[in-house]
């Protein structure tokens, strides 16, 4: 029986188109309902005010200074990852899965905790004699980047591992051999290695940074206002969907738009070496 | 010119990246979970930490159904519709992927982006293009709306893990079970689905861990009778700094852990064989 396989597929197709592709048309179909006809008058007064300008700039700023900080975190971890034998790799994934599966609420609230008055980082600046009396982190964009970058941190640890544990560690035997020192090493032999995980993890940080209401929500408090609650605050209280919807299709282009750069940086082969 | 290798110093600089602040990295990965567990044992009114003595009483007041009526039933609320859309995307996501397994690598290739879609796309957006929709065909939000979104928003997670495994499936398996004179159904239940099994539950897990967390599917498609556990969460968040959240924190880390390591036990590749 060598059947077609297309009746299988047929379900979850139709339901793709149905419920996923139709809804996203109609979704920037909408954005374009002016207050006489079709125009681009969302678009206008969205991108016109400067507050939301703000919003949109802030909004990419802490998808970068995520990715920045999850890069920064998540290459010593890979490392160390693949300097350990078979056991300290095993303890390594676990660690890396704990976080990545416990609800985002739940890691929002431990950060709540930790950034607080009475938190363990206040505490331990008073009792070193580091700050005068205790302190707040919430509501500031330094403690919103600490919980975002804890977060999404597994995300970008996950594909270098992937890469990591299926090169053999004989690997980097030639280049210690030729006498290259550890940072060569890692700088003309690792780090290529790893890019394509890199990317793939930098897509999955912004696109996570780009809907993380809560945590944005919670910690950013409201002096820090990024897009996702913007498009909760014109659905919620202001009831103007054209223009939650015209704030969505910013919000997409502008994942979509580095994403795009980010697959064709990855093809670019010189840029990724043999990969 | 001397080798690096005869200057100690790179390489001590070396080892202290990866291995003092590659463990500083992975001790602040992990803190936020021991802090949470920790927490939720504080026999405080506040969420001061370190934790003010021992105690269970918040796991009381959060088992207490008069105290803690709302809670309960977002937990109801929330398994319900996560074991829903585990079944949903069984129904949609398990044949598909037996069915691309069968299909020309070109048109897999062209077909697959467009079912893994909703894994890029910000939840959030599709929340709100589905609530639109929902709200044109006249549909009001409801616990059936939010099963479909999920189903619809995670279903490619199962996709995703059942395909991994059904790429590694031999097709002379299933050829060997037809020519032996099994029908489809008997292939498909004696051959086929075995062999799916560890993707299969290891789709059925993420499903159900992604759908039980959802915020921003649940906000825009969820009516004011179907609260939801994580939206209950952030409500008692915002509104009160409630400690029961720690107990609920407490709860649903032990729950992943548990599922976890059973997940371990049942898809260890050792024990396939």
């Amino acid at each position: 029986m060598k059947a077609s396989g297309f009746p299988y597929v047929l379900p979850m197709l139709l339901l793709s188109v149905a419920f996923f592709a139709t809804p996203l048309a109609v979704l920037v179909g909408f954005s374009f309902i002016g207050p006489d006809g079709p125009s681009l008058h969302n678009y206008a007064r969205f991108l016109g005010d400067a507050f939301n300008y703000r919003v949109l700039v802030n909004t990419a700023t802490l998808g970068l200074q995520t990715i920045a900080s999850t890069t920064l975190l998540g290459i010593p971890i890979a490392l160390f990852y693949w300097h350990s034998g078979k056991t300290a790799r095993q303890v390594i994934i676990f660690l890396t899965l704990i976080p990545m599966l416990t609800s985002n609420v739940v890691r929002t609230f431990a950060w709540i905790v930790i950034l607080g008055r009475q938190g363990p980082i206040s505490e331990t600046f008073v009792a070193l004699g580091l700050a005068e009396r205790p302190f707040t982190l919430m509501s500031t964009e330094l403690g919103l980047v600490l919980a975002m970058c804890q977060i999404d941190l597994p995300l970008i640890i996950l594909p270098l591992i992937a890469i990591l544990s299926r090169t053999p560690v004989q690997f980097t035997e030639a280049a210690q051999v030729s006498g290259a020192g550890p940072w060569r090493i890692l700088v003309t032999v690792l780090l290529p290695m790893m890019l394509p995980g890199l990317l793939a993890g930098w897509i999955l940080v912004f696109a996570s940074t780009s809907a993380s209401f809560v945590t944005q929500a919670v910690i950013g408090g409201a002096r820090n206002v990024y897009v996702p609650q913007l498009i909760y605050r014109e659905v919620g209280t202001l009831f103007d969907w054209p223009m939650a919807s015209a704030i969505a299709v910013v919000l997409l282009l502008s994942t979509g738009i580095l994403l795009v750069a980010m697959t064709m940086i990855s093809r670019h082969r010189r840029l990724v070496g043999h990969a | 010119m001397h080798s690096p290798r005869e200057n100690p110093f790179p390489v001590f600089l070396y080892r202290a990246f990866v291995f003092g602040f590659g463990g500083l990295s992975l001790i602040y990965l992990v803190a936020p979970i021991v802090i949470a567990i920790t927490m939720s044992f504080t026999a405080g009114q506040t969420l001061k930490y370190p934790p003010e003595g021992f105690s269970l009483r918040w796991y009381e007041a959060l088992l207490d159904p008069v105290r803690s009526g709302t809670e309960h039933i977002a937990a109801g609320n929330s398994l319900k519709i996560a074991a829903l859309a585990v079944l949903g995307s069984l129904l949609f996501a398990v044949p598909a992927t037996i069915g691309m397994a069968r299909m020309r690598r070109s048109t897999v290739n062209a077909l697959e982006p467009f079912l893994l879609a909703p894994l890029v796309l910000p939840s959030l957006v599709y929340g709100l293009a589905a609530l639109i929709v929902a709200n044109f065909v006249g549909f009001q939000p409801s616990l059936w709306l939010t099963v479909i979104g999920h189903v619809v928003v995670f279903g490619p997670l199962m996709y995703r893990a059942a395909s991994v495994v059904a790429q590694g499936i031999n097709p002379s398996l299933a050829e060997a079970s037809t020519v032996m004179g099994a029908t489809w159904y008997t292939t498909l239940r004696r051959v086929i689905l075995p062999l799916l099994a560890p993707g299969i539950l290891a789709g059925a897990f993420l499903v159900f861990i992604q759908s039980l967390d959802n915020v921003s599917v649940s906000l825009f498609l969820a009516d004011a009778q179907t609260t939801v556990l994580p939206l209950r969460m952030f409500a008692l968040i915002e509104e009160s700094l409630d400690v029961r959240v720690a107990a609920m924190s407490g709860i649903l880390i032990g729950l992943t852990l548990v599922v976890m390591l059973v997940a371990r036990r049942v898809l260890a590749p050792s024990r396939q064989a």
